[in-house]
């Protein structure tokens, strides 16, 4: 700058550097007063938030920020002195500091919208009252300790005399700290306050560099071409010098956007602390891998979703501790936070140990809402059902809560995540887990891609959706692709494949050159396939740019690059580019194994028999007991079959009948029948089989079969085809009437 | 008080656009062609490491294609969201507007044309129509 600032731009400077400064100081001011609450605190913990505090109290003042700087001071007073005594706050001094962390937190947030802020700064009666509420406590403290030791410090921190306080309500009589039963987990993120070693950078800053090493980049690779047909053995040293430090540079300065996923889990723990107080849930949280780094503004494009998600997670998936107690969990939920690379994406995924996801809840909200027909209802794949609550709108919770249930969120959340080129799946067992996963590129700056050829130009396909290449000689192109109604197939490996011509589905001419058919095998939203191009050239590093405006709803591109030649080539978004196609609609076969991760979820089943010669399996979480019931204590309600059961009514559903297997016929000859007794949301139904033949332990894939209700999928155990029952569908199925009753024991 | 306008030419008409919304002007370029893009969008060229849509400004206007064979020249404009060049037979000079010359369009001007020029200034060789730059730039709402 080239003027010196005048006094006020200078008042307004360090305003502004106050405000990101004491944001910083109350966000570890939060993550060390949850520390303190879940007594996993060390003795510097008390030490860094007497710090934090007397910091903006020192900086406010110097400021002339006088209501800021006196509720700062109320603050401070009341930690001084538990950091003199080195006596750990109590519950209700944590609570009235938490309070007190979200007040400083927004009158800091109120300077930053200009200089009549600072002016303007007020304390509100809530300000008042949160005042008045730390002084209380501080002299309430001090009272207690009278009778031991004489009070040397009565107001001697700080410049001015303490407020006058009111008398002390009994209610502030310090609580002696909550005994809690499980041991609260240590949170895993320590993050350090800026130190000296680091700067500060506009982001802005960083993204004209970025700009700017990508351009040196291809001019680099353009004097690499130039002098390879010099033939000057200088020249070319140099050249290869350009090279290396070029690459070097390119990864800085990339690096230098990179921040942990831990930034934005940090204000994590205190969301779902403020959340299960509220909504009476007891939640751990736990955090895996949060130091896996991403880019930076995909990592703020993606605060919002996750928080959105998490407390999505706190509010719907995780049952009240009543009704965990009477599923056999432990009443204390879970939500978990996981942050890990996967092949070139940083997968995030937040899943809880709640009730899962109810599949009939999400269909019967869908059809009333006109997303999906009956009859589509029933043939729709579990991974489909639970993308329906990404639709706009989409709510299944009954009560509308402050929280969640208005419907808004879970489709923003999927549009936020697509936007930076991401994806978002649900995984759901319902019962036991709900897990939401996030896949997001490393960066959106630089991607490996293929390069590939149609119809002239040159596109490129970023390699993370890029699953193998196939290429299918000459003599075999011309019955190598079957189709079925004009639908373009391909055998691989066994597997029907659906294809797409890539000049077709972009309005070109059709290749009639003939000869051998190059095949690309993508992947998109956990479906595989194939895309004929004209011919694979290269791979490449690609520095990606968005497109204009006027051309945003295009969405077979995903932007666009800048070839080594200078040339711009467009990305192919094979997402939009299968949509476009319809090859992401029904019927379209599914990877068994959910991108490898999912596949292999060892668990318990118990295995039975229907009908003649058939094995189903059900998860052995949700089975409460196994019986065998005199046919004659069979008695009837409306139209099912019901037993009375531990003093109350057990509605019993036959799977074979629901499932249309015909019965064997010898099992009421017996005289008694084998019932499975499975619990369900607080609810138990007795399932009748034929036979219960073993537990087992299983490892296998499920594969997931899209229109038989009642049936999750299928698999081999113990040597022999199973089919996974879906007890919430059969129930549903079966149109039986549940009897919640309080009366259940635990056994 | 007066702006600035920088004229150019198609079909022998000139038009103009104020010079701030003028980034630079440029000799034809390489364009990579953009499949399934409306219509009047001729393709992407690199601006020095920047990747501007280029606009084929006779078919947006509804007027016949250049059938000269000279190559066209591109006229690189700042809109509210980024940079767009707009393909143009071939460029004029810079003048000087006064606020007064300046007249809606009349209604007698064809669409698309009308919804597309901001002003008519009145020069003494003739008319000069300004464009409306980003209202030319909303390729889907006129589809061309």
């Amino acid at each position: 700058m080239s003027r010196p600032l005048t006094q006020h731009e200078l008042q307004q400077q360090l305003v502004r550097e106050l405000v990101v400064e004491s944001m910083e100081y109350l966000d570890q001011f939060d993550q060390d007063l949850l520390a303190i609450e879940n007594k996993s605190n060390d003795e510097e913990t008390l030490h860094r938030i007497f710090r934090a505090i007397h910091t903006i109290k020192g900086s406010s003042g110097c400021l002339g920020l006088r209501e800021l700087e006196r509720m700062a001071h109320a603050g401070e007073n009341l930690l001084s002195w538990h950091r003199d005594r080195a006596m750990t706050p109590g519950a209700d001094t944590v609570r009235a500091l938490f309070r007190f962390c979200d007040a400083l937190r927004g009158l800091i947030h109120q300077l930053s919208n200009g200089p009549e802020a600072a002016q303007s700064l007020k304390l509100t009666p809530e300000h008042q009252q949160i005042l008045a509420d730390l002084n209380s406590l501080h002299q309430a403290l001090k009272q207690e300790q009278l009778g031991g030791f004489q009070d040397s410090d009565a107001g001697s921190f700080g410049l001015f005399a303490d407020e006058p306080a009111p008398p002390a309500a009994p209610s502030a009589v310090p609580a002696p700290p909550v005994a809690s039963d499980e041991p609260a987990p240590k949170p895993a993120v320590e993050t350090s306050v800026a130190s000296d070693t680091a700067i500060r950078v506009a982001v802005s800053q960083l993204d004209v560099l970025m700009d700017l090493v990508g351009e040196l980049v291809l001019t680099r690779n353009q004097i690499l071409g130039h002098t390879s047909a010099l033939l000057d053995p200088g020249m070319a040293k140099s050249a290869q010098r350009l090279n290396l430090i070029t690459s070097q540079l390119q990864e800085k300065v990339m690096k230098t956007r990179m921040q942990a996923v831990g930034h934005v889990w940090n204000k994590f723990p205190r969301v779902v602390r403020d959340l299960s107080k509220e909504l009476g849930k007891p939640v751990a949280l736990v955090m895996e891998g949060s130091d896996t780094e991403i880019d930076r503004t995909l990592l703020e494009a993606i605060k919002d979703p996750l928080t959105h998600i998490v407390r999505n997670s706190l509010d719907h998936g995780i049952e009240s501790p009543e009704r965990r107690r009477a599923a056999q969990k432990s009443p204390r939920g879970e939500i978990k936070l996981r942050a890990f690379h996967d092949g070139g994406q940083v997968v995030i995924e937040v899943s809880d140990d709640g009730g899962g996801i109810d599949r009939e809840r999400v269909l019967r909200k869908a059809i009333e809402r006109g997303l999906v027909s009956p009859d589509q209802a029933s043939a729709m794949p579990d991974s489909e059902v639970y993308g329906l609550i990404f639709s706009p709108g989409f709510s299944t919770a009954e009560a509308v809560t402050n929280i969640s249930g208005r419907g808004v969120g879970m489709d923003v959340v999927k549009s936020n995540v697509e936007r930076i080129g991401g994806a978002v799946v649900v995984e759901s067992e319902p019962g036991r887990s709900t897990t939401v996963r996030l896949k997001i590129p490393l960066t959106l700056a630089i991607i490996p891609a293929l390069l590939i050829l149609a119809g002239g130009n040159r596109y490129a396909i970023s390699q993370a959706s890029l699953v193998e290449l196939v290429r299918i000689d000459e003599e075999k192109a011309a019955t190598a692709i079957e189709s079925i109604r004009g639908c373009p197939l391909y055998r691989l490996r066994g597997q029907l494949l659906p294809l797409l011509y890539l000049r077709e589905q972009l309005g070109l001419s059709p290749d009639g050159s003939g000869g051998a058919l190059l095949l690309l095998v993508l992947e998109a939203e956990g479906r595989q396939f194939g895309m004929i191009v004209d011919d694979i050239l290269d791979t490449e590093e690609i520095v990606v740019k968005p497109l204009g405006q006027e051309l945003k709803n295009l969405s077979v591109y995903a932007g666009a690059t800048i070839l080594g030649d200078g040339r711009v080539a467009l990305i192919l978004d094979v997402l939009g580019m299968a949509r476009r196609a319809g090859l992401l609609e029904d019927g379209c076969k599914k990877r068994a194994t959910e991108d490898g991760f999912a596949a292999a979820a060892d668990t318990e089943v118990l295995l039975a028999h229907i009908g003649s010669n058939r094995q189903v399996a059900v998860h052995l979480d949700s089975v409460a007991r196994l019986e065998q019931i005199p046919v004659d204590r069979i008695e009837w309600s409306g139209n099912s079959e019901v037993v009375q059961y531990r003093n109350s009514i057990l509605p019993l559903i036959a799977v074979g009948s629901v499932l249309g297997v015909p019965p064997s016929g010898d099992t009421r000859e017996s005289g008694k029948i084998p019932v499975v007794v499975y619990s369900h949301e607080g609810a138990q139904y007795g399932l009748v089989v034929d036979r219960i033949v073993d537990i087992v332990r299983c490892a296998a894939a499920i594969n997931p079969c899209a229109n038989r209700p009642g049936i999750l999928g299928s698999a081999v155990v113990a040597k022999r085809v199973t089919d996974f029952l879906d007890v919430p569908a059969l129930v549903s199925v079966s149109g039986v009437v549940s009897y919640k009753s309080n009366s259940w024991g635990l056994f | 008080m007066s702006k600035q306008v920088c004229t150019f030419y198609l079909e022998n008409q000139i038009y103009g656009l104020y010079v701030l919304q003028v980034r630079e002007v440029l000799r034809c370029q390489e364009l990579t062609t953009i499949p399934l893009a409306p219509g009047a969008v001729r393709g992407l060229l690199n601006l020095r490491g920047s990747i501007v849509t280029t606009v084929d400004l006779r078919r947006r206007l509804g007027l016949p294609p250049d059938e000269s064979g000279e190559p066209a020249t591109n006229v690189v404009a700042q809109t509210a969201t980024g940079l767009v060049s707009l393909l143009v037979d071939r460029i004029g000079d810079v003048v000087e507007v006064e606020a007064e010359a300046l007249e809606p369009p009349p209604g007698v001007l064809p669409e698309p044309l009308r919804s597309l020029i901001a002003n008519v200034c009145k020069l003494p060789t003739g008319l000069l129509l300004i464009l409306n730059l980003e209202r030319a730039m909303e390729l889907d709402a006129f589809p061309a």
